[in-house]
């Protein structure tokens, strides 16, 4: 099994579980009327409410709590009637309360399940356990000041979404998969920017490892990562130094971890609390919160089309791969490309794949190496799809194409533009490709020997002196036919 | 004796608050004594009883998502006890 | 000579007999002379004069005009420090004014200054507060008695006669009891009819804002102004406040009250039972039917309150840790020294004796024993008044087991000390309105009280009912 990783005793199996925290996209927080505008001067986003002062009351933003029922049925979860805001009891510097409002016993969501797709075909089911909303903490600052730390409350109160896994992922990919998935999701609901670099979505790592077949170990909790480079990272770090641990005889402390991004590794954390005793009970200055069947049918009327349904609405009609299809629909923005490359010219509708191919392979490599991404990506879907029209009605070649493309994205012109700028199009016309292939055959009657002499390998050669002459543009399958038509004459 | 001077030292590290040794066998005479008396709740039975939270009948009441910046970070500073920079200042923290 | 009626006080100043100015001047030459009575955190002559110049420019009409007023320092005010009588709050200065003290001032009172209470109103007798205990006006000189608590301040205030009405909170009984053992009246409605807005919580699922004044018909018309719906607090109740002095009768004949046999405590002084024998029997001549009724988890009331205050203040008072605002220990070489020590030295023993015991009832392996076993008492005690007004329209009890005591009588005994609020926390518990009225003395002349409980939400009948019994008692 590959998803195994070997000591230097025994094989191991990761046994990871994810809590991702993702911020609901709204004006306003959660208990409080204060902004939730990212990057704005210190407290200056913080009201009374946020601040804790004293005799300051929670009151519930409706549109926060419809999104946390949108997500839940995003997540193909249950939707719970009835759930209960807690007080989770705990001082630190920026946790102004005392204690952070979340659910705890009764979370707004319950069970569900989210699918990732691997690159084989296959695909695997994560589970949900519970999606809760809470209240984000504000900032500490470490490094402001040599003896002082800064806190700057202005998250302190913002709505989180926090999504729960079953602890199914087995490797760091699966983690990886796991995480972009549920961002995908979130996305394509638009309750969560997704941002993961501005902390929108961050995640907690539960991590143990066993040996195949046995009981859980026990596991240490990696805290607060914000990418998915780094989340693999720490799992891999982590499983390893666990397994060091246990295969040297000792045992795994059940702690809370930091990741050190700079070194690539964790940490326990060194303000290591005695046992946590969060001493949760109900919010008495909230009531529970009610959610009508007819609440959530509404909610669920607007939902619009999920990455899932798109992916297999992709398999049936066009006839991609499960992976094809799941890579073209991770992200909105790549499948309404998709959508609006193919619709751009009726004969597409029948080279699917190869489009795929130029946007997720081409187009993403050309993107990734200028830091852009499809949302501002210099060339547009139906220049792109102009692309794929030329290449497939043979007009240029696929080899033509990547150097039209790159042109396409420095210039900003069309496909056609460039082909014809640059007289470009593909040559097909039989009595001149001829031409070539005499003059090429004239120039190297030594090779041509050898050819004939049983050589098979000198046609690639062949090819290549020809297609220099016509600087790459000549059809290559007629050129392909002629050329060997022409040795065997000569034979 | 629910309530000993390891008990007490763990609530109280709980609480944050700092109880001076002589003052902690006061605590642990009250707490049991308090503990003591509270337990007369066994005598009543509460199978099948839902636990009240809140005596209000009425349902949660929710705002509409509208952000309303009323506040100035120097409002919100002004009874700080210590703040630099637009900050609340504590002692430096590591973690 | 000023009445001390606000009704007739109100008819004076609109009939020019008196100035908001000589009004208030008058009240600020008495508090003065009260000073020993430590009934006052803050008082400033000035604050008043600039208040009283202020009404003095606006023309319109305002139901409490010139009225001065004590506000409990547990209520956040924009124009006056609070403390909730705690070192943690020294020195602090909101920039937001309460829902109901606002209400007050939009009616055009004066708020005279903020009175005394046991720290975070933790107390039954004004003796935890960080600033000295409060003496009841009506201590005879060698011994000083306490008012009561925790709202003893605005009780004193209102007993000394420092002003005409005061607003105090009440959780377990924190204005009945003051009340009575200051001999004035005192209502705390129904849960949610006044916000908790910008009133420092104790135990939130209990606090309830009310009013002290010297009549039933004054208290009629300051809950009248406190009360009302507010969006920003999500317990506070959306319903219409009724004119409560307008439907103020005190023919309650027909009415049925009940009696309920569990508030016969044994040990209850000779003069509390007297007199509540007197008041049934009036009522009965009054034309109302008298009814036995039982509220069979009486007894369990005091336990269960003080598991959930506790527990509930435990986790309200987290936010004070001198990060904030108000006090903060100089010995602070970490965080977790900054707490420890902020909290530890800016807390009074009975507000950490409640903390540490809150912790503890909602800790890991004793949540289930005793906080939410105290939640499932809680309402058999909510079921039994349900039950028991089906068949009653007021229930009327003792307000407390005994006249006011001597000062520090029964500081060291925690568990005497809260046996104070026998027969104030079931209601409390139970979120229903309440009100005690003088009534009667004790074998030393000092004043009793007979508390009078209605459904959620009926205050008017409350009231009712105290109007009726306050005119019959001579
Ligand atoms: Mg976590
Ligand atoms: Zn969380």
């Amino acid at each position: 099994m590959d998803n195994l990783i070997k000591g230097d005793k025994h094989y191991w199996e990761m046994v990871i579980g994810l809590e991702v925290h993702a911020q609901v996209k709204s004006n306003s927080k959660l208990f409080s009327s204060s902004s939730t505008k990212f990057g704005s001067s210190p407290n200056s986003q913080v009201s009374l409410v946020d601040a804790a002062m004293p005799g300051m009351l929670p009151v519930i933003n409706k549109y926060c709590v419809e999104q946390a029922v949108k997500t839940g049925i995003g997540l193909n979860a249950k939707i719970n009637n009835y759930s209960v805001f807690d007080r989770k009891n705990y001082f630190y510097a920026d946790l102004p309360q005392g204690y952070q409002i979340s659910q705890y016993k009764y979370p707004i969501v319950g069970e569900g399940k989210v699918t990732i797709d691997f690159k084989d075909g296959t695909s695997k089911d994560i589970r949900i356990v519970r999606l809760h909303l809470e209240q984000d903490a504000g900032k500490s600052l470490h490094d402001q000041n040599p003896s002082k730390t800064y806190v700057d409350l202005n998250r302190s109160g913002v709505a989180l979404m926090e999504i729960v896994s079953e602890p199914d992922i087995r490797t760091p990919e699966e983690a990886g998969m796991y995480i972009s998935k549920i961002r995908s999701i979130l996305m394509y609901l638009d309750t969560c920017d997704g941002n993961m670099q501005e902390g929108s979505l961050r995640a907690d790592v539960n991590i143990s490892v066993r040996k195949p077949g046995e009981e859980y170990g026990t596991r240490c909790e990696i805290k607060n990562l914000n990418s998915i480079k780094f989340i693999k990272q720490a799992i891999n770090y982590e499983a390893k130094r666990q397994i060091e641990i246990l295969e040297s005889g000792g045992t795994i402390e059940q702690n809370t971890m930091l990741f050190n991004t700079a070194t690539g590794k964790t940490r326990p954390m060194r303000n290591k609390e005695e046992a946590h005793d969060y001493r949760y009970f109900p919010d008495p200055d909230l009531l529970p919160l009610k959610i009508p069947e007819d609440d959530i049918k509404l909610i669920q009327s607007s939902i619009p089309e999920l990455p899932d349904d798109l992916k297999n609405k992709f398999i049936e009609t066009f006839k991609l791969s499960n992976y094809d299809a799941s890579v073209l629909t991770a992200e909105k923005q790549t499948s309404d490309y998709f959508n609006d490359a193919i619709n751009s010219d009726p004969d597409l509708k029948n080279f699917p794949k190869i489009i795929v191919n130029w946007i997720t392979s081409e187009l993403f490599s050309l993107l990734n190496k200028n830091n852009l991404d499809l949302k501002n990506s210099p060339v547009s879907a139906k220049n792109l799809g102009q692309l794929v029209k030329l290449i497939t009605s043979n007009e240029i070649s696929g080899k033509i194409g990547k150097d039209v493309l790159e042109e396409m994205f420095t210039s900003r012109k069309s496909a056609r533009e460039i082909v014809n700028e640059k007289g470009l199009k593909q040559v097909t016309d039989q009595g001149e490709i001829e031409k070539v292939i005499e003059k090429v055959i004239s120039e190297n009657s030594k090779m041509v020997q050898e050819y004939l002499g049983g050589k098979d390998k000198l046609l690639g050669f062949f090819v290549g002196q020809a297609m220099k002459e016509t600087k790459g543009k000549a059809n290559p399958k007629i050129l392909n036919d002629i050329l060997k038509s022409k040795l065997i004459k000569k034979n | 004796m629910k309530i000993d001077k390891n008990t007490i030292n763990k609530i109280a590290r709980l609480s944050r608050i700092k109880i001076e040794d002589k003052e902690s066998e006061d605590y642990i005479k009250d707490l049991n004594s308090i503990l003591d008396w509270v337990e007369q709740l066994n005598e009543v039975n509460t199978d099948k009883v839902e636990p009240l939270s809140n005596i209000s009948s009425s349902i949660l009441p929710k705002r509409e998502d509208v952000s309303k910046d009323v506040n100035s970070s120097d409002e919100i500073l002004e009874n700080a006890p210590d703040k630099l920079e637009g900050f609340f200042a504590v002692p430096k923290v590591v973690e | 000579m000023i009445s001390k009626s606000i009704k007739k006080t109100l008819q004076s100043l609109e009939q020019k007999d008196i100035s908001i100015r000589e009004l208030n001047q008058e009240y600020i030459k008495k508090i003065k002379e009260k000073s020993n009575l430590n009934i006052f955190i803050h008082f400033e002559e000035q604050k008043i004069l600039d208040q009283v110049t202020e009404l003095e420019k606006d023309n319109s009409n305002k139901r409490l005009k010139g009225i001065p007023l004590a506000i409990k320092d547990l209520f956040c005010t924009k124009n006056m420090p609070t403390t909730a009588a705690s070192k943690i709050l020294e020195n602090f200065n909101p920039t937001y004014e309460s829902f109901v003290t606002q209400k007050l001032l939009d009616d055009g009172a004066i708020f005279v200054g903020k009175t005394n209470l046991d720290e975070f109103a933790m107390g039954s007798a004004t003796d935890t507060s960080y600033f000295g205990n409060t003496i009841n006006p009506l201590s005879a000189d060698d011994t000083p008695l306490a008012p009561g608590g925790s709202s003893g301040g605005s009780a004193a205030a209102v007993a000394a006669n420092l002003c005409l009405g005061a607003t105090g909170t009440d959780t377990g009984g924190s204005i009945r009891q003051p009340a009575s053992f200051c001999g004035v009246v005192g209502i705390k409605p129904t849960y949610g009819l006044c916000s908790r807005w910008g009133i420092a919580a104790f135990a939130s699922s209990l606090d309830q804002a009310g009013v002290f004044t010297h009549n039933v018909e004054d208290a009629s018309i300051l809950l009248e102004s406190s009360a009302g719906f507010d969006k920003r607090d999500s317990t506070s109740a959306n319903v219409k406040i009724p004119n409560y002095f307008e439907n103020l009768n005190d023919d309650i004949s027909g009415k049925t009250i009940g009696i309920p046999k569990e508030y016969s405590i044994d040990g209850t002084p000779e003069e509390v039972s007297q007199i509540w024998e007197d008041a049934i029997k009036v009522l009965e001549k009054k034309g109302v039917k008298i009814k036995n009724i039982s509220l069979p988890h009486t007894k369990y009331a005091l336990p269960t309150y003080y598991i959930i205050a506790p527990a509930e203040a435990s986790s309200n008072l987290a936010r004070y840790d001198g990060v904030k605002y108000g006090y903060r220990s100089k010995e602070i070489n970490s965080l977790d020294e900054m707490y420890e020590n902020t909290r530890g030295q800016g807390f009074g023993k009975e507000v950490k004796r409640r903390i540490l015991i809150g912790t503890y009832v909602l800790s890991a392996g004793y949540y289930d024993a005793y906080y939410l076993k105290a939640q499932k008492v809680r309402k058999l005690i909510a079921n039994d008044f349900n039950e028991a007004f089906k068949e009653c329209d007021l229930i009327v009890t003792p307000t407390a087991p005994s006249a006011a005591f001597p000062l520090h009588q029964e500081q060291d005994d925690p568990i005497k000390m809260y046996l104070n609020d026998v027969f104030t926390v079931p209601a409390s518990l139970a979120g229903l309105p309440g009100i005690s009225i003088p009534y009667g003395k004790d074998k030393n002349n000092l004043p009793l009280g007979i508390q009078i409980l209605g459904k959620h939400f009926d205050e008017q009948q409350v009231l009712n009912g105290a109007l009726s019994l306050e005119r019959s008692n001579g």
